[in-house]
């Protein structure tokens, strides 16, 4: 029974870490929502991108060589050079700013004031878009990603609490990836806290999202306050694209983690970093429990559907989310 | 009788300065349709100036022009001695002529507090990670700021509001909120925008109230645009009537009383 009880608690965990990466890729989400409106389809891919742009770099990879090659009739792959992880996330945080300018310039300044829907449908177009980009740039081939970080289960965590239980029981297996996960998600959501609730920028960024014409009129330029949160979405993709591409390859399949944010958010709320944080967790845990206790009874796997029955059950009872605004109609 | 080069002294003994804003020749067109027609008039430093004229005279038209929300067709715009180029609203603000609106726009998710502290968002000038971080420069900036937004919420009297999200006040408050944050912005020129539309009697009287203490206080130059020729009367220095898009009256406000075509204006004229 108590070993029974030990791999509860190390499910919980484990439950808590991969709900932590979840979170990250809904906080890309409620940031943009928050600042203007849009809901942003493209998050995942911009995941995706930003993964595969720090690959790209990281390996000296010739960027649109299929391209370049049958058209000049070379045959360039490489540059021949390593740069260092460091120096190859900063240059990717510059492209993601580029890409923010490039989407606002290009897309989304051609349709201020369009009804959200619109909007919407653009970033679906954009995703597209920068899927097939991110192919011709990089190439489709699954990538291995490896900037240092740690991997594999702690042994230290493990020999510490080998002694709790009995003798078929060897310790908490915790991933020192999710661990160092945690850690990067609480640094990143304390920035973004700080960032909006203590800067000019912040402040202008919060005031952007709640008005546009009152904005305007104490002097805040809308076009940069866009740029800004696409930047930041695109750096907060860019650190759930090397959490994500570190535990399982930069491939396609990383887009589409955008869909495990969606029941994230309707728990959360759009409009609350704290909703997406709570929201990610709650998943995290829900689905890893609900398989240790459910699962072996009715066959397993219930992790690919517990999410969206969970965001279903919201949806009827408290569409706002856990803290969303509540809705009230004022007759 | 008035100096217009050297500005002038009103009725109630206040000491009137030099010109602000000047708009030359100013015509707003919107495709086929004439909102504004060849209207010139200026705007002199700690003045109370009003602009009246009945429904669709082209009165909001006139200070969207002025804050840069419409640009116009034809004609000058004038600011501190210097003809302005083609600027975006959000630039114009920065220059320091802060405005309300007709159908208030405030930041209805943020906080009383909050919203006035967005005025101050121009006087603003340390370095992100400092702000981030309340460091050296950021720290004092922040509390200097806050003591001039913390002033107009006194000023105001909204003190008991001051957390309070904007969505949840009644109207008469949103207003008094939206100029606090114009006021925080501590402008050269402020614009209201029927500033008591939509008020009962005593709002009515707290507003002109308000309007005159910060004229005085501050030595805020204001321009406001009313209904309420009452009202328009009693606050004003000085007043342009506009009707049809065009400048019928320009002149104190016994001068604009008895000019016949404002008379013509407001009660009709008799047909023979």
């Amino acid at each position: 029974m108590p070993d029974q009880f030990l791999f509860a608690v190390e499910v919980f965990i484990n439950g808590l870490m991969s709900g932590v990466l979840y979170a990250l890729v809904a906080l890309g989400f409620v940031l943009i929502y928050k600042a203007s409106g849009i809901f942003n389809y493209a998050q995942g891919v911009m995941a995706l991108f930003a993964a595969m742009t720090l690959v790209g770099i990281m390996d000296g990879q010739v960027p649109f060589s299929h391209i370049i090659n049958s058209v000049f009739g070379t045959n360039l792959h490489h540059f021949g050079w390593h740069v260092p992880a460091l120096l190859a996330i900063l240059l990717t945080a510059g492209v993601m700013v580029l890409f923010a300018w490039l989407v606002q310039r290009l897309v989304m300044r051609h349709l201020v004031g369009q009804e959200p829907i619109i909007l919407f449908m653009a970033t679906i177009g954009l995703a597209y878009f920068l899927e097939g980009v991110s192919d011709l740039m990089w190439g489709s081939e699954i990538k291995k990603l490896d900037i240092g970080l740690p991997q594999g289960g702690s042994l230290w965590i493990e020999d510490m609490t080998a002694g709790l239980g009995g003798d078929n029981f060897y310790g908490f297996f915790i991933d020192n990836l999710d661990m160092v996960a945690t850690v990067v998600a609480a640094l990143l959501v304390t920035g973004l806290v700080l960032f909006s609730q203590y800067t000019k920028q912040g402040r202008a960024m919060r005031a952007v999202a709640d008005d546009h014409q009152a904005a305007l009129s104490v002097g805040i330029s809308l076009n940069f306050i866009w740029v800004l949160v696409w930047s930041v979405a695109g750096f907060v993709a860019l650190v759930a694209g090397i959490m994500w591409g570190t535990k399982s390859g930069v491939q396609f399949s990383l887009s589409l983690i955008a869909l495990k944010a969606l029941p994230v958010l309707m728990l959360g709320g759009f409009t609350s970093i704290p909703g997406a944080i709570v929201g990610g967790l709650i998943i995290g845990v829900g689905e890893k429990m609900f398989e240790f206790a459910i699962g072996p009874m009715v066959g397993g796997a219930t992790e690919n559907w517990f999410a969206y029955v969970l965001a279903l059950l919201f949806l009827v009872f408290r569409p706002q989310g856990l803290f969303g605004e509540k809705i009230i109609e004022r007759v | 009788m008035k100096d217009m080069q050297e500005g002038y002294t009103t009725a109630d003994g206040r000491k009137i300065g030099g010109v602000v804003m000047e708009m030359k020749n100013i015509t707003l067109r919107f495709g086929g349709v004439v909102a504004i027609k060849d209207i010139s008039f200026d705007i002199r430093q700690g003045e109370i100036r009003a602009i009246i004229g009945p429904n669709g005279a082209g009165k909001s038209s006139m200070l969207n022009v002025i804050s840069g929300f419409y640009v116009p067709s034809e004609g000058e715009v004038w600011y501190r001695g210097a003809k302005r180029p083609k600027m975006r609203p959000y630039e114009i603000a920065q220059q320091g002529i802060a405005r309300t609106f007709q159908n208030i726009a405030l930041f209805e998710g943020m906080s009383v507090l909050d919203n006035v502290m967005t005025g101050r968002l121009g006087h603003m000038k340390s370095g992100l990670i400092a702000q981030a971080l309340w460091k050296g420069k950021a720290e004092a900036e922040e509390v200097a700021n806050r003591e001039v937004a913390e002033r107009v919420i006194d000023f105001l009297e909204i003190q008991h509001i001051r957390k309070t999200p904007v969505g949840r006040l009644p109207y008469g408050l949103k207003k008094r909120v939206e100029l606090a944050r114009a006021l925080a912005a501590e402008p050269k020129l402020l614009l209201l925008d029927e500033p008591m539309a939509g008020m009962n009697v005593e709002e009515k009287e707290d507003m002109s109230r308000f309007i005159l203490d910060v004229n005085d206080e501050f030595g805020t130059t204001i321009t406001l645009i009313e209904h309420d020729m009452g009202v328009v009367m009693d606050l004003s220095d000085r007043v342009v009537v506009m009707d049809y898009g065009k400048k019928i009256g320009d002149g104190t406000p016994d001068e604009v009383r008895n000019n016949q075509a404002v008379i013509d204006a407001y009660l009709g004229v008799a047909s023979d």
